[in-house]
């Protein structure tokens, strides 16, 4: 089953990994900031060896964002992202794991759920068991 | 004299003949060097060798002995080179010579059959995860490629590699050695090797039909392997349980979905679409194994899927003969599951209000937390029971929950029949 890990981020300067600039992290001692990149970086590794990791994505900075909505006499195309809100999509992956627990465990150990919030989403199917 | 070159055969026929030669191919090899990653890397080289060579040159005398040959001398070199480097490494001249390890010895039949089943028990070992026994077996047994594979399960090639490579480690390291289980070990290892096939089928026949032409056919896959395993085990009776199971489900393929991708549930499928040669089979089997052999879930389940497959409709099934095979199934091999479609044969056998009664427990089951099967078969209970309401948010409930889109729309549409109708003044 396969899962999109939405990473949400609220950094100070937009500069992957994003979870290096944020206000939380930077609060850290030293030893606490190198505990937390060591085990991001653990993470990945882990997902990578397994064959979980289908796809990981570095979004550029919402600055660069352009959003597509109703406008005047139809779709207008406006500078910035969708949600003018302070936590920014930063990136996303998708993962293939055993169970939905699994999913979520993998979401719980990015930094980023420490310092904001990573969303875990079922991606839906195109096949469908017998009735 | 030579004799004039056979024409070479078609790519798809080539690719044919290598999926079967496969894991009489590797199975030798990694039961003489007992080193199963390498083995399995120089088997892939050389399948991949043949590939090329053979729709251009055409097929040598005897493929299987040129794939073992090729393979052999692959994983030699790959020795060779290990061995040179660790004595450049520690001047250590006291080596084994590489050949040693894969020198070709007697070969008859029987050992090449259990080769390939100990080859198939290797890749369902315990200590890999379930989508990595699926990936090494569709790799070393199956004889499907990396790319194939990752193609079955809608991933990159990257992703998929890793995986069977990790499944190659863990084998290698495990410490698992090249011989058929013994003891009280090996019913658990048969099990865990059809459990494997089972979920390669299941992974096929809930894959939307025609949506990628380019997708290998995972329930044929599967078919074929089950095959295997009951032609080198006949004895074996859940092994055949196995294949009539997959058979008598597979022969309601043509049936189970309209040409728009959406899902026709049993009890409205088109008989005449069932595949009348591929029931005949399956029926055979399982009529052949029951008597004999020790009774279990695969036959079980497949005696089901007869008891589906031998009715001219829906409501000429013979739902006691069902709820009696799923109360045994439930005894057998209990879950969650299997009581859901109990329940569903007893409404269909003494009503919606018996097989309610049946659900009611499995409310508080953390097995099923947040999955829709639950509501959709206890939906299905209401309608039936004359509660249009109650069946409506439970369809509507299910449709939230499930991960499938053709199952989503299946059940938003039965909740949409049964909302109450708007009078238009």
């Amino acid at each position: 089953m396969k899962y999109l890990i939405l990473v949400y981020s609220n950094p100070e300067s937009w500069e992957h990994p994003m979870f290096v600039r944020d206000p939380g992290f930077l609060g850290l001692t030293e030893a606490e900031r190198a505990d937390v990149v060591r085990e991001a970086e653990a993470l990945h590794a882990e997902i990578v060896a397994s064959g979980e990791l289908v796809e990981g994505v570095a979004l550029a900075d919402p600055l660069t964002a352009r959003t597509a909505r109703p406008g005047d006499g139809g779709v207008t195309v406006t500078d910035g992202p969708y949600l003018e809100t302070k936590e920014q999509l930063a990136g996303y992956f998708v993962v293939d794991c055993e169970t939905p627990a699994r999913a979520a465990e993998i979401a719980a150990r990015f930094p980023d759920a420490r310092l904001t919030a990573v969303e875990v989403r079922p991606i839906m199917t195109t096949g469908g068991e017998e009735m | 004299m030579t004799a004039p070159p056979a024409p070479a055969p078609t790519s798809a026929a080539v690719g044919e003949l290598l999926r079967q030669l496969a894991p009489q191919v590797l199975g030798p090899l990694a039961r003489r060097s007992a080193r199963f990653e390498d083995a399995e890397d120089a088997v892939q080289e050389a399948l991949l060798a043949a590939t090329v060579q053979w729709p251009v040159e055409g097929l040598p005398d005897e493929p299987r002995a040129w794939l073992r040959t090729v393979a052999a001398r692959r994983m030699a070199d790959q020795l060779r080179s290990e061995v040179a480097s660790r004595r450049r490494e520690e001047r250590d001249a006291a080596q084994t010579p590489a050949d040693a390890h894969v020198t070709p010895g007697p070969d008859d039949e029987s050992v090449a059959a259990d080769d390939t089943l100990v080859l198939l028990l290797l890749c369902c070992h315990p200590t890999l995860t379930p989508s990595s026994q699926v990936a090494l077996t569709l790799r070393a047994v199956g004889g499907l490629t990396t790319a194939e594979i990752a193609r079955a399960f809608l991933v990159p090639e990257a992703t998929m590699g890793q995986r069977i490579s990790r499944a190659k480690q863990r084998i290698q390291t495990s410490g698992a050695r090249f011989a058929l289980p013994v003891g009280a070990e090996a019913p658990i290892r048969w099990a865990a090797a059809l459990h494997v096939l089972y979920l390669i089928f299941s992974e096929g026949s809930t894959a939307t039909s025609g949506a990628d032409l380019h997708r290998p056919d995972l329930t044929a896959e599967a078919i074929r392997l089950a095959r295997l395993v009951h032609r080198l085990r006949p004895d074996d009776g859940e092994a055949a349980g196995l294949l009539a199971l997959m058979l008598l489900v597979d022969a309601r393929r043509a049936a189970r979905t309209r040409a728009d991708g959406s899902l026709v549930p049993l009890a409205e499928q088109d008989r005449a679409l069932w595949d009348g040669d591929r029931i005949a089979e399956g029926v055979a089997l399982l009529t052949h194994a029951l008597p004999r052999a020790t009774l279990g879930p695969y036959q079980m389940q497949a005696a089901i899927a007869a008891v589906h497959a031998e009715a001219p409709s829906a409501e000429a099934t013979d739902w006691r003969q069902v709820v009696a095979l799923y109360g045994l199934l439930d005894t057998v091999a209990p879950s969650p599951v299997v009581t859901l479609n109990r329940a569903v044969a007893v409404a269909m056998a003494d009503g919606p209000e018996a097989g309610l009664a049946l659900l009611a427990p499995l409310a508080d089951d953390d097995r099923l937390a947040g999955h829709h099967r639950l509501p959709a078969v206890r939906a299905h209970l209401r309608e039936m029971a004359g509660d249009p309401a109650g069946a409506e948010a439970d369809f509507r409930t299910a449709a939230r929950l499930t991960t499938s889109l053709p199952e989503q729309r299946y059940l938003r549409g039965r909740a949409a029949a049964l909302a109450p109708t708007t009078t238009i003044t």
